[in-house]
């Protein structure tokens, strides 16, 4: 499928297309190894812990099969070229998260907790809405370039949804940040999951246009590109509300999450240095800031700083500490480097947010360091593939978006994996498509869903060229 | 369940699934997608080439060199005086001008008789323009001679290209 166009007579380099092949059916056989995976780790949990096969084994396959199978049909009908790794991928981390949850309703310290409800089928439901969600942005998202003309309703969109937790009537306060809305019926949901794509949107519709304006007009000073001041009005609007984020709803790591989006897409765009060391300038003094006044944020840091203190005051029974963050420390410590096997560690001491924030302390302590590697390095082949699309895709827009979802995702996971393991403050988000949380999953699929078409897009083989009409031949005169 | 049989399932799960991440790198391997350039011929004739680029080059920036001293009785414009172009004016700036069917031509002449690339007008160094015939199937005449070397052109001297004349004037 390579375009030649020099006749073989001319000795000269040619560049064209590899025949990029659709590679569905490498596909379907990476989704049929990503949910066999989980089947084992099932059987696995059931075997060492009731000593039997569990007997939603069959269900729980065909279930993790039956979406992946969706998925896969879809793409295949309706974006042929996408990146063949992206579905199974997420599949597999879908899968685990699936096992590890059910592997922890299964504990008996949970059941005993007054709080326990079986997460599993529920979170089942909610993948199987996240790939429901993933279908029809591929059905109805026949070009993400559909997206840029909702630039700025995107933003508004986005900044509504930021805003709702904080609206009397529909907030759900829980554990000391707001970041959840009641849906009545329905139970609740956390818009800011939401929000990221929606941002993601807006700041690939608007770097678009402004790109040239931001790395272009700008004064050198000390080695860096200063911009003018005009143009920093969109930064700084992005970190006042990202600081307004964490002030009135407590959130640490969302408001982490759209600053760091936000530089990274503007670095991208733009290629300027000084965006990225503004960035990190201008975040560390927000959180600083904050934290300096706000006590949630304050012992988050606590937490952090010293995890064996609060776990000692918390025993003792004073008010606003948590074990948590050091029981974490310990299920990593316990599991070692080959873990103790599914369903054999005590990572259910955790108690609260065992499945949802804490749920990589379980697969340390079970899978071990080998294991949490794994899952990270699946992590990483989303976001390489997220940035590899972005590399092909042929329109800036495309580019932006793509770097700026997989840029939020590598973020997401940074955050928690961080702030479960304790090089960061730990800050209640959910580790993507493996924690418990409808939001979360519902939301990641959507992105997967993008990304998918992105990808699509970009590794389609371009049209034919229009025939040459250099090529026609030059009629001979003959002297008659 | 047997300590045994679960420490091999231990293990044999973190195979499994590291299994599944080198499937996927070699997916990634065999996938890597994007242009590609291919070098033909030998590398001695691609430097020839590149060679005959640079010297083509020259012209050019001598041109652009004089585009400041043009000489007062220089022409100022290239008129088409017959064939399907006939009326078409370009002015003479300095710029080199290449004729042919090329989508790329400064004037792409709609002429069957005309080759892809046929002829380029360029000023030289002080300012007079010169034709070249580009290697043409049907040559370009001038007042009737056939061109085998540039080429000064005088004012109104007609310049046949196929069906097409053209016309220095000032």
């Amino acid at each position: 499928m390579s375009s030649t166009t020099n006749s073989p007579t001319h000795h000269t380099s040619t560049i064209g297309a590899i025949g990029a092949p659709s590679r569905r059916n490498t596909e379907l056989a990476l989704l049929a190894f990503a949910v066999l995976i989980p089947v084992f780790a099932y059987a696995n949990v059931g075997l060492a812990i009731n000593d039997k096969v569990p007997p939603g084994l069959l269900s729980y396959g065909l279930g993790l099969g039956l979406l992946a199978g969706i998925g896969h049909v879809v793409v295949r009908k309706f974006a042929p070229y996408a990146d063949p790794l992206l579905l199974p991928l997420a599949t597999l981390l879908n899968g685990l998260g699936l096992v590890v949850i059910w592997r922890l309703d299964q504990s008996r310290r949970l059941q005993a907790s007054n709080t326990f409800v079986e997460a599993a089928p529920r979170q089942l439901l909610y993948s199987a809405m996240g790939v429901a969600l993933l279908v029809v942005v591929l059905i109805f998202l026949k070009d993400h370039r559909v997206l840029q003309r909702y630039t700025y309703i995107s933003m508004a969109g986005a900044l509504l949804l930021l805003v709702m937790p904080l609206i009397p009537g529909i907030s759900a306060p829980t554990y000391g940040a707001k970041i959840w809305i009641k849906i009545p019926g329905l139970g609740t949901l956390q818009p800011g999951e939401f929000a990221k794509i929606a941002l993601a949107v807006f700041f690939a519709g608007y770097l678009m246009v402004k790109r040239d304006a931001l790395a272009l007009a700008s004064r050198r000073f000390i080695g860096l590109y200063l911009p003018r001041g005009r143009d920093l009005g969109p930064i700084l609007v992005v970190w006042v509300m990202s600081i307004l984020i964490l002030v009135f709803e407590t959130d640490l790591g969302t408001s982490l999450l759209f600053f760091g989006m936000f530089v990274i897409m503007l670095y991208v765009a733009t290629e300027r240095t000084s965006w990225i060391v503004f960035g990190l300038l201008m975040s560390a003094a927000g959180a600083v800031g904050v934290a300096s006044f706000e006590s949630h944020v304050q012992q988050r840091v606590q937490a952090w700083l010293d995890p064996m203190r609060e776990y000692t005051l918390s025993r003792q029974g004073v008010y606003g500490h948590t074990e948590q963050s050091m029981q974490a420390l310990w299920a990593f410590g316990s599991g070692g480097t080959l873990g103790t096997g599914l369903g054999q560690g005590n990572s259910d001491l955790i108690g609260f947010a065992a499945n949802s924030d804490f749920i990589l302390a379980t697969f340390g302590e079970e899978l071990g360091l080998a294991g949490v590697m794994a899952i990270l390095l699946l992590y990483g082949l989303i976001v390489e593939r997220g940035v590899r699309t972005a590399l092909a895709a042929r329109d800036p827009f495309g580019k932006l978006l793509a770097i700026g979802l997989s840029g939020a995702f590598a973020l997401q996971v940074f955050v928690v994996a961080g702030g479960v393991m304790g090089l960061i403050p730990l800050t209640g988000m959910t580790l993507p498509f493996v924690a418990y949380g409808g939001s979360s999953v519902i939301a990641n699929w959507a992105l997967i869903g993008i990304l998918l078409r992105i990808s699509d897009t970009a590794r389609r083989p371009a049209p034919a060229p229009a025939p040459n009409p250099d090529a026609e031949m030059t009629q001979v005169v003959r002297p008659s | 369940m047997s300590e045994l049989t679960l420490t091999v399932m231990r293990l044999g799960f973190l195979a499994v699934l590291w299994l599944f991440v080198i499937v996927a790198v070699q997916v990634i391997r065999s996938d890597l997608f994007g242009t590609r350039v291919t070098q033909r011929g030998s590398r001695r004739e691609s430097g020839r080439q590149q060679q005959a680029a640079r010297q083509a080059a020259p012209p050019q920036q001598r041109q652009q060199a004089a585009g400041g001293r043009q000489r007062r009785n220089a022409p100022t414009k290239l008129v088409v005086t017959e064939g399907t172009l006939t009326g078409t004016t370009v002015a003479l700036q300095g710029q080199t001008i290449t004729l042919g069917r090329a989508h790329d031509s400064t004037i792409v002449l709609d002429d069957d008789y005309a080759s892809s690339r046929h002829a380029r007008i360029y000023p030289d160094r002080d300012g007079q323009w010169i034709v070249e015939d580009l290697g043409s199937t049907n040559g370009t005449y001038l007042d009737r001679t056939r061109l085998t070397t540039p080429t000064p052109i005088a004012p109104g001297a007609p310049l046949r290209i196929g069906k097409t004349v053209i016309e220095l004037r000032k």
